[in-house]
């Protein structure tokens, strides 16, 4: 058997791509201008009709009502805490969009715009943060994995779950989600590098909000830009406008298709801003002037996006409002489903740790059931 | 015939390899070199370099991509090359391949096998002797296995890749090259079942010799058998059990045998401190204190960094440590 035929497949010696060609230009790639006025950009074509840019609009406003009423529930004491993606929505639906429908995605826990775009009800994501129960959606029926807390860990699932894609000869790419703080994690490294050693369908989608909490970039990270990360793992980087949801479309589109044809993962940097608190426990006026959020404020996703829509006549009046009424029924009902919403029977707590559990389990089942019993009592 | 613990673990993967196409073997030089202990060998030539393939030198990669290549489908069974190496995938461990199931409210199940050669005995470097298995059988969602036996070795391997739950399992590397006469393949038995392999012989009987029960597992069981044997010249009559699954804890087969012998001794490399000789004497006392003749006792490594290699005989339990727990016990 000659050596080659044990190699695992996919996995060559460097190619002979010129190192330089990987490297992003600095510049991000910007499709919108701030005032919403389109240019070309070559390399980065669009393939939207209108019903696709009503779609982008609908999702980013949706998107933005659920957050606001996910942070009014947390203030209202509904929520332990909650995750704000305002200022976010452009870099979160444009790349969400531009995934497949047999296409995965691996969130961090600010994902509510990739969520609603995958089809997730907000709910879930919400009773992640309510504490109702750790995760509540089924991740193979929405394609889109669990809520991750810890920071930069989800990449390796994404591109775990990219590699048995690839070795299962399977048309699907996974599209792994996380912040510029993630970008130093050892396991968001880890990710880069397995999935470029396997060639794996895997594109990493890093949201550079500017801050992790309280850390800005600048002590964050040397690299001139997160992209620039991509050369070291023999992947091309790529940078995009995150405020600009087109940009993010375009760039996220070509990285998803080209790991589709079999061309391995990609880095893509969306430069955003994270416009409110890093959670509802935060208070960014202690590491952030009034005058940078300001700045970032003018550059707004969906005012931007809006003035393009109505100046090419896309989005008439009817439509947003008919897209604002969706956005106001989906606030209610999410306080609905959420506020004080019940937590399942505690017994279930034992039902999902093992598919066989333990034999210990069955007298902490007896000693649960003992109390709630006595509970049960006390309250009659 | 004669089979060491190395070939019937390679065995083990090969006929689950053969069984089923999902499983899939990666790790460090697992492939052309067939694992440092030879446990993977000709593993990659037999079935191909999608089904057993090298990683990149990273532990929290190569447990955190089994976990999304389980999500995908697939059951990975991975090595971590040396106990001290597993530390870098301990996140990956504990918040997620645990922890999966239950955050996914059993949407998900990530049936990984995570293999460590772990413990000392066998002269290492730093970082290559430990047994760390105590954070493991703390950590709710995780099954945890140690075998003793090359038969064992394989019948608990392939029930590890039988089974739906993520799997730590711990191969104990003094025992790689022990043999025992068996016939392959051995049919699997459930994880969570104790198995008495030196029964004493007349417990009960005040007349005949005093008894005591030793529970052991993975790298100590064959200690525990010496310790046994050698007792016979002291007149003292012990019986052996072995664990074989520390999660899940077969305590039944644990609580008989304390029943009829009223003495027992755990033993194991680990540190005897807040390790899971703890966990067995709490459940021995909660469940058979009446049947106690005397405390059950511990014996274990001291509370103390593995040492190094030319001090480990000074460190590990052997048969007279083993014996003068027994005589402690005995002397209640």
């Amino acid at each position: 058997m000659s050596d080659d035929a044990v190699r695992p497949q996919g996995v060559s010696p460097n190619t002979s791509d010129d190192p330089a060609e990987l490297l992003p230009p600095l510049e991000p790639v910007q499709l919108l201008d701030d005032d919403g006025a389109l240019h070309d950009v070559s390399g980065f074509p669009l393939d939207l009709k209108d019903a696709d840019h009503r779609e982008l609009y609908r999702y980013m406003v949706l998107s933005r009502r659920a957050d606001k009423q996910s942070i009014n529930l947390q203030r209202q004491g509904q929520l332990g805490v909650y995750a704000s993606l305002l200022g976010q929505e452009a870099a979160q639906v444009g790349s969400a969009y531009a995934l497949d429908a047999q296409d995965w995605a691996f969130p961090s826990y600010r994902e509510m715009g990739a969520a609603l775009v995958r089809g997730v009800p907000p709910e879930a994501i919400l009773h992640t943060f309510r504490g109702t129960w750790l995760g509540d959606h089924d991740p193979h029926e929405h394609r889109f994995g669990l809520l991750s807390i810890p920071i930069g860990t989800q990449a390796l699932h994404a591109a775990g779950f990219a590699m048995g894609a690839k070795f299962d000869g399977a048309d699907l790419v996974v599209a792994s989600y996380f912040g510029d703080g993630a970008t130093s994690e050892g396991d968001a490294h880890e990710a880069l590098n397995f999935a470029a050693v396997f060639e794996a369908p895997c594109v990493f989608l890093v949201q550079n909000n500017q801050y992790a909490i309280s850390v800005p970039l600048s002590q964050q990270t040397k690299a001139p830009t997160i992209a620039h990360k991509a050369v070291g793992y023999g992947m091309p980087g790529y940078r995009c406008d995150g405020n600009d949801v087109l940009a993010t479309y375009a760039v996220m589109r070509r990285a998803v298709d080209r790991a589709r044809q079999g061309e391995g993962p990609a880095l893509v940097e969306a430069v955003t801003y994270r416009m409110e608190a890093h959670t509802t426990a935060d208070d960014p006026t202690r590491y952030r002037s009034d005058d940078e959020l300001a700045e970032w404020q003018r550059r707004d996703p969906i005012a931007r996006y809006q003035s393009f829509l109505e100046r090419e006549g896309i989005l008439d009046a009817a439509t947003r409002e008919e897209i604002d009424a969706e956005a106001d029924a989906l606030a209610h009902r999410l306080r609905e489903n959420v506020y004080d919403a019940p937590h399942g029977d505690p017994r279930e707590l034992f039902e999902h740790v093992y598919v066989h559990p333990p034999g210990t389990y069955a007298e902490q089942r007896a000693l649960l059931d003992r109390e709630l019993t006595s509970r049960e009592g006390g309250d009659a | 015939m004669s089979v060491t613990m190395a070939a019937a673990l390679n065995t083990a993967l090969h006929d689950a390899m053969e069984m089923d196409d999902g499983v899939v073997v990666f790790g460090e030089d697992v492939g052309v070199l067939g694992g440092v202990f030879r446990i993977t060998d000709k593993l990659q030539e037999r079935f191909g370099g999608t089904r057993c393939f090298d990683t990149p030198l990273a532990e929290s990669g190569i447990v955190g991509t089994a976990i999304g290549m389980a999500m995908y489908g697939y059951k990975p069974v991975v090595e971590m090359q040396f106990d001290g190496f597993t530390y870098p995938a301990f996140e990956q461990l504990v918040s997620h391949l645990a922890k999966m199931r239950n955050r996914s409210r059993g949407a998900l199940t990530t049936p990984v096998v995570v293999r460590i050669p772990y413990g000392g005995g066998i002269g290492a470097v730093e970082h290559h002797s430990e047994s760390p298995e105590a954070y493991f059988a703390h950590t709710a969602g995780l099954k945890v296995v140690s075998p003793g036996t090359p038969g064992d070795a394989y019948s608990l391997l392939r029930e590890a890749v039988s089974q739906p739950d993520p799997v730590i399992f711990f191969e104990p590397k003094r025992r790689y090259w022990s043999k025992e006469e068996i016939e392959l393949p051995i049919e699997r038995e459930p994880f969570g079942t104790a198995v008495v392999r030196r029964a004493a012989t007349s417990p009960g009987d005040p007349a005949s010799a005093p008894t005591a029960t030793l529970f052991a597992y993975g790298p100590m069981v064959r200690t525990c058998l010496d310790a046994a044997t050698a007792a016979e010249d002291e007149g003292w009559d012990l019986e052996v059990v072995d664990l074989r699954t520390l999660v899940p804890l077969d305590v039944a087969t644990i609580v008989d045998s304390v029943q009829r012998t009223g003495r027992a001794v755990v033993v194991h490399e680990a540190q005897v401190f807040a390790g899971y000789g703890a966990e067995l004497a709490a459940r021995v006392t909660e469940s058979a204190f009446y049947h106690l003749e005397a405390p059950v006792l511990r014996v274990g490594g001291f509370d103390i960094p593995y040492p190094p290699a030319k001090l480990e005989e000074y460190f590990l339990p052997d048969v007279d440590r083993v014996l003068d727990a027994v005589e402690r016990s005995f002397a209640f």
